[in-house]
């Protein structure tokens, strides 16, 4: 019993971290087209700015000693800055760009800055101590879940419950949704195009501050490719979850965060190691049989 | 129009490219330096790969992330059959005997090579050849994805991400050329078969080339199988060229050097894909020659590590804002006709009547 609640809050944490992703990258999907390629930079770059630039494998810690209170508004903002920055200055020039070309340019954004980490911080793993309360264990009904896997969840329920309230119940949620559903009409009814996308790119970034200050806590190293595996998650998750669905990508995060975890356990230990490749073939498997993804948004569909 | 009137106007390009790439490998012959004679080689190497993968995204137009994990197989199979048995059992115990055993010359590990990738390009492509766009894209990416998970982890048979070493080294650039010069009239050929004009139909208009009974996803995958084939003979080559393999040096890295090449010169173009690997092998060398420090009276002049990378995406971000189609565009490099000068699209085929 302590072992299978074990296992469910595994899968619920994991699949948090991936649902998290999925959404940062949904949402820009919804209202541009764009895969955003650079998320996981943004992830990486957030969570680097905490620390002063150094070769050293140990990471000076900088804005990561200001108190919780601080530190984590100051991370989103750092995030979502980021993001709103590569809007401004890089994507904005491709509004008219097919979706192909707009990957390929995030594609080579994100190189830029992972590169520009990598300059500054040299491509080693770095250990810092992030939130070095959240590490304890809590009891619950005999099992030992750590505390950060617990916080891990709860943030990602109250992210998504306030991201529904702020998407139905708000005017800028209401235009968003519109943009989303439908680009041209929305624009035509009074939507400010460039209002809603700058919107969806800051909450967007935010979200990548969000996944970052957990892995930063859960794994307590900085790598600049830290972000990699999450987005490539998150993009799947996007994928089955139907391009552009907010609540397929929310889903299908949690769906493969169970599916992981359930490997991990159920797997043979010879082949654990090789979970993440079984993981892949089942969204290939996923695919053959549902190509417009679980909940397919109606704007995804390629008309004729 | 018939097949001998295609091939005789469009015979040049291929003929063009490849004199282009001999005259790069005479100059490095005749200066004989070996730092140069390795740039030239990964120049080849750049070319067999980037050419490779415009056999598929060229012609079909759906972008891969994926095409280096065929180079990758292709690399292991050169680590496979070519290192030293004794050399092979300390590193890879899991091999079964018959693969232990063997050691077989470079050019028959990059025939091997790409046959091994070839098979797994037919297994994955009747599975993905069925999605399109932008979920077409993602699922190679997680192809990528799986090929290096597996790669990374299957100890007994790669090492695991430890660098498998002792695969003979070919320091002379004539091998890389000849396969270069395949890689491009495999291309060539392929564009103008049936197969590649009806995979281009389907590229510019999916529902009409549907109507006229082009079957797409048979298209595709035969397009897929070929572009499978040369990366993996371009990643044996690779492996014969550094003398080691590691999973990583065939994932992101590379994927985003022969992505950036293929798009800078113009993805729906063969002479675009070789021009665009010239043009950022240049580029590369001469932000790596910066990066390693240049004298300049008395104080050296070195930009930070990291510079070439950087240097890279800006260059392709400006390219794609201000060229989206690259520099070759749609366009093929050509002798100009006698008659009928100036036609606007030189190597085009024309409409097919």
């Amino acid at each position: 019993m302590a072992s299978l609640l074990q296992v469910l809050f595994d899968a619920l944490s994991l699949g948090s971290l991936y649902a998290l992703g999925a959404l940062g990258i949904a949402l820009i999907f919804g209202v541009m087209r764009l895969v955003n390629f650079a998320h996981g930079d943004v992830i990486a770059f957030s969570l680097f700015a905490l620390l002063w630039p150094s070769t050293d494998a140990v990471a000076i810690v900088f804005a990561g000693n200001l108190p919780w209170f601080l530190l984590i508004p100051f991370t989103l903002a750092i995030g979502a800055g980021l993001s709103v920055l590569s809007e401004l200055v890089v994507f904005r020039r491709f509004r008219r760009a097919n979706p192909a070309t707009m990957m390929i340019a995030s594609f080579a954004l994100g190189f830029v800055i992972r590169y520009f980490l990598l300059m500054l911080f040299t491509s080693r793993p770095k250990s810092i101590a992030l939130l070095p309360a959240l590490s304890q264990p809590v009891e619950i009904l005999g099992a030992r879940i750590p505390l950060l896997q617990l916080i891990t969840i709860l943030v990602t329920l109250a992210v998504l419950i306030g991201l529904t309230l702020f998407l139905r119940r708000t005017r800028f949620g209401l235009e968003m949704r519109a943009a989303a559903e439908n680009f041209t009409m929305a624009r035509m009814l009074g939507v400010r195009a460039n209002r809603v996308i700058m919107g969806a790119f800051a909450l967007s970034g935010a979200l990548a501050a969000a996944s970052a200050l957990i892995l930063g806590s859960q794994t307590g190293t900085a790598n600049i490719m830290m972000g990699a595996n999450v987005m490539l998650m998150a993009f799947i998750a996007t994928v089955i979850g139907g391009m552009g669905s907010l609540a397929g990508a929310v889903l299908a995060g949690f769906l493969l965060g169970a599916i992981a975890t359930v490997m991990q356990v159920i797997l043979p230990p010879d082949a654990r190691a090789f979970r993440d490749a079984f993981v892949y073939g089942a969204v290939i498997l996923v695919l053959i049989f549902r190509p417009q993804g679980l909940l397919s948004a109606r704007g995804a569909k390629e008309r004729v | 129009m018939t097949r001998g009137t295609i091939l005789r106007r469009t015979i040049a390009t291929p003929l063009i490219l490849s004199a282009l790439l001999v005259a790069i490998a005479v100059l490095a012959f005749a200066v004989g330096s070996r730092p140069f004679n390795q740039t030239v080689i990964d120049l080849f190497l750049m070319v067999i790969f980037v050419v490779g993968l415009q056999v598929f995204v060229g012609n079909s137009g759906v972008i891969s992330f994926g095409h280096i994990a065929f180079a990758c197989l292709g690399g292991y199979v050169a680590a496979w059959t070519t290192i030293k048995p004794v050399l092979k059992s300390a590193a890879m115990p899991g091999l079964p005997d018959w693969l232990m055993g063997l050691e077989i010359p470079f050019w028959a590990a990059a025939i091997a090579g790409a046959l091994w990738a070839a098979l797994w390009a037919g297994l994955f492509g009747a599975i993905l050849m069925r999605l399109s766009g932008i979920a077409a894209s993602i699922a190679t990416f997680a192809m990528l994805a799986m090929v290096n998970a597996i790669y990374s982890n299957w100890t007994s048979v790669t090492a695991a991400t430890s660098s498998v070493v002792g695969i003979p080294i070919l320091r002379t650039t004539w091998p890389y050329l000849a396969a270069a010069v395949i890689a491009i009239f495999i291309a060539w050929a392929y564009a103008i078969s049936r197969h590649g004009l009806a995979l281009r139909a389907a590229r510019d208009e999916p529902t009409a080339a549907a109507a006229s009974g082009v079957n797409i996803p048979r298209a595709r995958f035969i397009a897929f199988v070929l572009s499978g084939a040369v990366m993996g003979m371009g990643g044996a080559l690779y492996a014969h060229s550094i003398g080691l393999v590691t999973p990583d040096t065939y994932y992101l890295g590379l994927t985003f050097t022969t992505l950036s090449m293929l798009v800078v010169g113009g993805m729906g173009s063969l002479s675009g894909a070789v021009l665009g690997v010239v043009i950022l092998s240049a580029l590369i060398q001469g932000l790596r020659w910066l990066e390693a420090g240049v004298q300049i009276g008395n104080s050296t002049f070195a930009l930070p590590g990291g510079v070439q990378e950087i240097g890279l995406g800006v260059v392709m971000i400006l390219i794609l804002m201000f060229r989206p189609a690259g520099i070759m565009g749609n366009s093929e490099l050509s002798l100009p006709r006698r008659r009928r000068g100036g036609a606007e699209n030189p190597g085009q085929t024309g409409p097919n009547t």
